[in-house]
């Protein structure tokens, strides 16, 4: 090492190294939220990082809306052994069965906003105050706010308006009982460093995220993936297609994209030549000009 | 596209709607193609929906939804951007008076502050108040953007009376490295590409000059200052005996083998090893994140700090700071704040105030009034046990504190340190 400055890969993941260590620090029971997405994954390799050759001290918590993709099940339960760290799984199913929450209904009914209620349910149970999350500021307009400690009410609800000033790398994580944080360690990642990144520490992930062939149904501008849980889907409008997933949500309406690129070389190329946004096929993103903000004022991710 | 060597650059906007900020940062989205088709398609349907003829390049910086109805921006958003040379990191922050709060916020971690003049108004209060809060937060690089060149016929004249004006007062600002660009964002003169009515400027336009500018040296390599922020202690098979100390380097460099102090306690010892991750290295340099461990088993805890045996911080119990009040709620006599500095945390109470400043004129003022939101001057604090100071001239992150009430747990005052 001759040189005396860092790439900005570098410096990103000392920069998240840093605020996942202060997590650890000013917390008394801290949680990395783990979707089985890359931004998750991302976040939880650099804990493995910042605390080697200790293992990660915290446990993983899944919020499982019961629509997932079988891979990523797969995959979470993999991780945690390969951690050795134990996960939380936080049930929607549960939530609904104890009528918590109802399911939506109709043809686009989905249960990514339930999730909120499971999550806040979850972190008040376990006693978390501060859940870890793989959010970025280049996902959506009102993450582009968030702070890397952020802060949330007794009742979970996040204010935008009312957030603290965040300045130099001092982050302020003091609360009253009951209340939490979030923190984003990966706030200043964008989808391509998050990739560049994966590439360079040979990251593993799920396979969802490299094109193979899936059967699939074009609804709300995307290819969703057929599965149990489509209603209302004409048996006849199921085809096969090479497709791969930029983000992974639940798996009724996490649109794939038609795509070739079967390695991670190949995404990287996919995705800088790419005239979509990332969140472009999630149909949660499109009900609304500020359908984000609405839900994350409510406590969503 | 190699990225092996491209390195990050964190810059500051302040200015409001007015001096046209947001349409720059929209043209320069726009002009290095860092916007997506669909995010184009969105701000392409508002614009008809408002009536506009063209593409209003300030929605794509538009954030939340009370922004988008009161037609400002209350907050720092953060905007990322990419060209082959570097990647880029935008804290846009709104520039009017009241958000003086903001601007600090967004200078705080940059190493260049563009500073937007309308041209047909040339330098006046705001520039001055703007150019000096760049210069408090000691941003390295000033890059002046003359802009709306347009509605003054693209004129020299002009140009050149806005250049002198700046320099006449910037002559006295901490900031050495001054660029000034005459520009049309609207148009997008001198903003990606090379003006065509502006031939007589010779220099780059704004993105090469931000593609090029040298921040290597920004961060001082000279002190070794390493904050601990937590201490490993694994407890796994085949590192029953292993205690290494994690943090982020503030500033300097540190070798295997170097004599090192730790602080306060003033024990001594060696430097063993160097960990990132998994990974040993022989040397780190801030503002790398690692995990040290030392030859002696001394006792070291959060807070401590890591230095050079011949070099070292300050130990101070008390010191005055450049203060600028972030909450609504003024400061109060005789009340205690948590301080938080460099990993460390302890008690304070502001002893004394020195002078407020005003920011309009930039002229001190003796004081006995307490400090209100967006308000800046300098006091001195009383802390219940010493800090390893430096001061903020010399090192952006051992020389800064902010406050915390005791009560809301709100971030209260911004501190750095004279």
């Amino acid at each position: 090492m001759n040189k005396f400055y860092l790439d900005y890969l570098e410096e990103l993941e000392s920069e998240a190294m840093y605020v996942i260590r202060e997590v650890w620090a000013q917390f008394e029971k801290p949680v990395i939220l783990f979707s089985g997405g890359k931004d998750s994954i991302v976040v939880t390799h650099l804990a493995q990082k910042a605390f080697y050759p200790a293992r990660i001290p915290f446990k993983l918590m899944h919020v499982d809306t019961g629509h997932n993709f079988p891979e990523t099940i797969a995959f979470r339960d993999a991780i945690a052994k390969e951690k050795n760290v134990e996960m939380i799984v936080a049930s929607v199913q549960e939530s609904i069965d104890t009528g918590r929450v109802q399911e939506e209904k109709g043809k686009n009914a989905t249960r990514n906003a339930l999730q909120t209620t499971t999550l806040l349910d979850a972190i008040e149970k376990h006693g978390i105050d501060c859940a870890i999350g793989g959010a970025r500021r280049d996902e959506e307009k009102a993450r582009a706010k968030e702070r890397f400690f952020s802060h949330r009410d007794d009742f979970g609800q996040w204010d935008p308006k009312n957030q603290r000033p965040e300045l130099w790398n001092i982050l302020n994580g003091h609360h009253y009982q009951g209340e939490h944080f979030r923190a984003f360690p990966i706030s200043n990642w964008t989808e391509m460093d998050v990739w560049n990144y994966i590439n360079r520490e040979q990251i593993k992930i799920p396979n969802l995220y490299l094109a193979h062939e899936r059967k699939v149904v074009w609804m709300n501008d995307a290819w969703i993936p057929y599965s149990e849980y489509l209603s209302h889907v004409d048996p006849n409008d199921v085809v096969t297609k090479k497709i791969r997933f930029r983000t992974l949500g639940d798996i009724t309406i996490t649109g794939g994209m038609e795509s070739d690129a079967d390695t991670i070389d190949k995404i990287i190329l996919e995705v800088a030549a790419l005239k979509q946004t990332e969140r472009g096929n999630r149909s949660d993103d499109k009900r609304s000009e500020t359908a984000m903000e609405d839900r994350k004022k409510q406590g969503y991710f | 596209m190699n990225i092996d060597d491209n390195q990050l650059l964190r810059f500051t906007t302040a200015g409001s709607v007015d001096d046209g900020k947001s349409t720059l940062i929209g043209r320069l989205l726009y002009d290095s193609k860092s916007i997506f088709q669909d995010q184009i398609n969105a701000v392409e349907n508002s614009s008809k929906q408002k009536g506009l003829d063209s593409i209003d390049l300030a929605m794509f910086t538009d954030g939340l939804r009370d922004e988008r109805e009161q037609g400002i921006t209350i907050d720092v958003a953060y905007r990322y951007f990419t060209t082959p040379k570097r990647k880029f990191i935008i804290a846009d922050t709104p520039g009017h008076i009241q958000y003086t709060r903001n601007m600090v916020t967004g200078a705080s971690t940059a190493n260049v502050a563009l500073i937007l003049i309308d041209a047909r108004h040339g330098v006046i209060e705001q520039t001055r108040r703007h150019a000096f809060i760049a210069s408090l937060l000691n941003i390295p690089h000033i890059i002046v953007c003359v802009n709306k060149m347009d509605l003054v016929g693209y004129d020299e004249q002009v140009y050149n009376k806005i250049v002198k004006d700046f320099e006449e007062f910037s002559s006295k600002m901490l900031t050495r490295d001054i660029t000034f660009i005459p520009m049309s964002a609207l148009h997008g003169d001198n903003v990606v590409h090379r003006s065509e009515h502006m031939k007589w400027y010779p220099a780059a336009p704004l993105l090469y000059t931000l593609e090029t500018l040298h921040i290597s040296s920004d961060l001082n390599k000279l002190d070794l200052r390493f904050p601990v922020q937590t201490v490993l202690r694994p407890q796994l098979q085949g590192f029953e005996d292993y205690r290494g100390y994690a943090g982020r380097l503030s500033s300097g460099v540190v070798r295997v083998g170097d004599e090192i102090t730790a602080l306060p306690s003033g024990f001594t010892s060696k430097i063993a090893s160097i960990n990132v991750g998994e990974q040993e290295v022989k040397e780190a340099f801030a503002p790398m994140s690692v995990a040290i461990t030392l030859e002696d088993d001394i006792d070291i805890a959060r807070g401590d700090m890591i230095v050079r045996s011949n070099n070292q911080p300050e130990l101070s119990q008390e010191f005055d700071v450049m203060v600028c009040w972030l909450n609504e709620k003024p400061s109060q006599p005789r009340k205690k704040y948590k301080i938080m500095h460099a990993n460390n945390e302890q008690v304070c109470m502001i002893r004394q105030k020195v002078y407020k400043l005003d920011i309009e004129t930039l002229k001190r003022e003796e004081t006995t009034e307490e400090f209100h939101m967006n308000e800046i001057g300098r006091i001195t604090l009383k802390i219940s046990k010493a800090l390893m100071i430096d001061t903020y001239r010399e090192n952006r992150i051992t020389g800064s504190v902010i406050l915390v009430d005791e009560q809301t747990h709100e971030t209260v005052a911004a501190g750095m340190i004279v």
